[in-house]
């Protein structure tokens, strides 16, 4: 019992508060603070780049969380993410660059205002579901867009806006280990909150919406409601990891948040696992990844046949492509599914059951 | 009332090329319950093979068009046996992800042959512009509209008359009707991949015809959507009128409203229509009322 590293055998549950414990063995608690405890003395050992990766990553991480929530546990497929992490970094860099307010005000808020326009989105949601729910969002996407580009007086138009980094008692976070702080605290936040989400009375009403729509209105949830809360709540944290992004990069402009964004975030959710708080962590962080990891190999490539490089992007999409079709074929529940796998397999060995 | 009846002409005519792009995502939503995401990549491809054909190996058009169109035949088995078949029977979400996976793939391979500079048809058609009246047309709008309607034509005669088709209207029916009747769905799958990828290449080849070719012809692919979603998802007469309404609205709303807001509103328009027809009208004009309402 004492010591960490024996492997868990079994669960041995007796009733339902034991069932629905966020650690459902006591020895995962430590596990969990050791882990934490590493991504806080992360940016300590690792090189600036490193941490600058690690900062996408929790961002992309945060809004994964958020669509996730959606999509993954809710069933409602939205391919307007874009849009609204754009939503996110327009209304923080309005709020902060305009109206002068502090980043620890505008973030927030950038959240409920990108929840509020989820929500109006998600207003079709009563009356669309599946396929055309999808090319509804499609649309949002494509309109959000036009009218974050055409709005000059308010949004800069196609040039963006330029942002500033948060700073807090005098003191900018300048550096990526500052930031990469901001971001961990907000990721730890996030993550809490879903995983308490899906133990509580909503999140399970979202997972009975997603799994049997009608069969969850005949036990009286109310579809509209708690459809309307999924698409709020996502929203929010899409909103969220919106504004970290621009305050990260500095910088807000339409092309930034185009239909390839909400597809790569849908790809996260994907080959993370869909309906999955951890899932969408690790989609984040592969997905993410990608590029970096091809952009090595081309690198090394490129010594031997040179025109490789100019090539990177076009192979970016074809891996990219090819990875979601594995996936869905090979492993449709993702990365989560293979690391219970694993952990299963560790767990009865020597047996094979 | 000159600059009226030239924007109505102008939007008929590309609407027409919309209707056939359109046709692709019907006749696979039609047999599979699918929607293609990837329809504006084998747009593109076929385009560029084209292109190719006429540019580089000097083949005359109506030849490179033929040989286009086996390619994009080809295309089309391929896509089906190796992408989409394991999805058949999955959740939507699986189906979607994977289209969009492939146009990933598609586009990739694309930049990888073809790189990203706009790239224009050798003159194909003639140049001086047709009048009828006050209205001018040039002649590759035209040739486009008889080649639409001639393609539309065979097609419409190929699903009245023809074995394979009345199996694929079959299979579209009820699909376990059909295969109990002794018709193979995997086959009619095939083959409406394939149909969908030679009428996404006319469509293509025309409009890269009017326009010049780039990776952004792509975006047509989307663009396409809203009339499809408009004549009704598995309607062929639907896919027909809606992408001529749609051709229409874009065309107005780029003659008369653009000048106000400062371009762009063209390329919007069409999803702005999308929004109201699924709220008001999901099923589109034509299509069966039988999707799921909550």
């Amino acid at each position: 019992m004492k010591n960490p590293f024996v492997m868990d055998c079994g669960e041995f549950r007796v009733n339902y508060k034991q069932d629905m414990a966020l650690y459902k063995i006591p020895r995962v608690r430590m596990r969990v603070l050791a882990m934490v405890a590493f991504f806080f003395i992360f940016p300590l050992l690792f090189s600036d780049y490193v941490v600058s990766i690690a900062i996408l990553c929790g961002i992309a991480a945060i809004g994964a969380i958020g669509l996730n929530i959606l999509t993954g546990f809710t069933g409602q497929i939205s391919i307007g993410v874009g849009a609204f992490l754009g939503v996110g970094g327009y209304a923080s860099a309005i709020l902060t660059m305009k109206m002068g307010l502090s980043f620890w005000v505008a973030m927030p808020m950038a959240g409920i205002i990108t929840a509020i326009i989820g929500a109006l989105f998600g207003i079709p949601s009563l009356r669309l579901k599946g396929l055309y729910l999808a090319i509804a969002t499609l649309a949002a996407q494509v309109i959000i867009l036009f009218v974050i580009s055409r709005w000059d007086s308010l949004t800069g138009g196609t040039a963006g806006m330029v942002l500033s980094r948060p700073s807090i008692f005098g003191y900018t976070l300048y550096s990526e280990t500052s930031f990469y702080y901001l971001m961990l605290i907000i990721l730890v936040f996030t993550t809490i909150f879903s995983l308490n989400l899906f133990r509580s009375r909503v999140g399970r009403a979202f997972i009975a919406v997603r799994d049997r729509d009608i069969a969850a209105e005949v036990m009286g949830i109310n579809l509209f409601k708690y459809k309307l809360i999924a698409f709020t709540v996502s929203s929010f944290f899409v909103g969220i990891a919106g504004a970290l992004l621009g305050h990260y990069t500095m910088i807000v402009s339409p092309e930034l948040y185009s239909i390839f964004i909400s597809v790569e975030f849908l790809a996260m959710i994907l080959v993370g696992g869909l309906g999955s708080v951890f899932g969408s962590i690790y989609g984040a962080i592969f997905i993410t990844l990608l590029p970096v990891l091809l952009r090595t190999i081309v690198e090394g490539l490129s010594v031997i046949f040179p025109e490789l490089y100019g090539l990177f992007s076009a192979f970016k999409e074809v891996i990219f492509g090819a990875v979601i079709i594995l996936f869905l074929i090979y492993e449709p529940e993702g990365i989560a599914k293979m690391w219970k796998n694993i952990k299963d397999y560790f767990k009865l060995w020597p047996f094979s059951y | 009332m000159t600059f009226f009846l030239q924007m109505l002409v102008t939007g008929i005519f590309i609407g027409s090329i919309y209707a056939l792009v359109a046709l692709g995502f019907v006749l696979i939503y039609k047999s599979s319950d699918a929607i293609n995401f990837a329809q504006g990549e084998f747009l593109l491809i076929g385009t560029y093979v084209c292109l190719t054909l006429v540019a580089s190996y000097n083949v005359p058009f109506f030849a490179a068009l033929i040989l286009t169109l086996i390619f994009s035949m080809l295309l089309g088995f391929a896509v089906e046996r190796f992408v989409l078949r394991p999805f058949i029977g999955e959740p939507v979400i699986s189906m979607i992800m994977a289209t969009i996976g492939l146009s990933s793939v598609l586009a990739g391979f694309v930049h990888i042959f073809w790189g990203h500079e706009t790239r224009v048809y050798p003159q194909i058609f003639p140049e001086e512009v047709v009048k009828f009246g006050t209205v001018q047309i040039a002649p590759v709008y035209l040739w486009s509209m008889v080649i639409v309607i001639a393609l539309l034509i065979i097609f419409t005669l190929f699903f009245k008359y023809s074995r394979l088709g009345i199996a694929m209207r079959a299979t579209a029916d009820d699909q376990q009707a059909a295969q109990s009747m002794g018709i193979s769905v995997k086959t009619i799958f095939a083959v409406s991949w394939a149909i969908a990828a030679i009428v996404s290449a006319v469509g293509g080849v025309l409009l890269g015809n009017i326009n010049g070719v780039n990776s952004s012809l792509s975006l047509i692919g989307l663009k396409v959507l809203p009339v499809a979603i408009l004549g009704g998802l598995d309607s062929i007469p639907g896919a027909i009128i809606g992408g001529v309404i749609i051709g229409v609205i874009e065309s107005m709303t780029g003659g008369y409203l653009d000048p106000l807001v400062g371009g762009g509103l063209k390329e919007v328009m069409p999803f702005v229509v999308l929004v109201f027809i699924l709220m008001i009208k999901p099923y589109g004009l034509f299509g069966k009322k039988e999707i799921e309402r909550v």
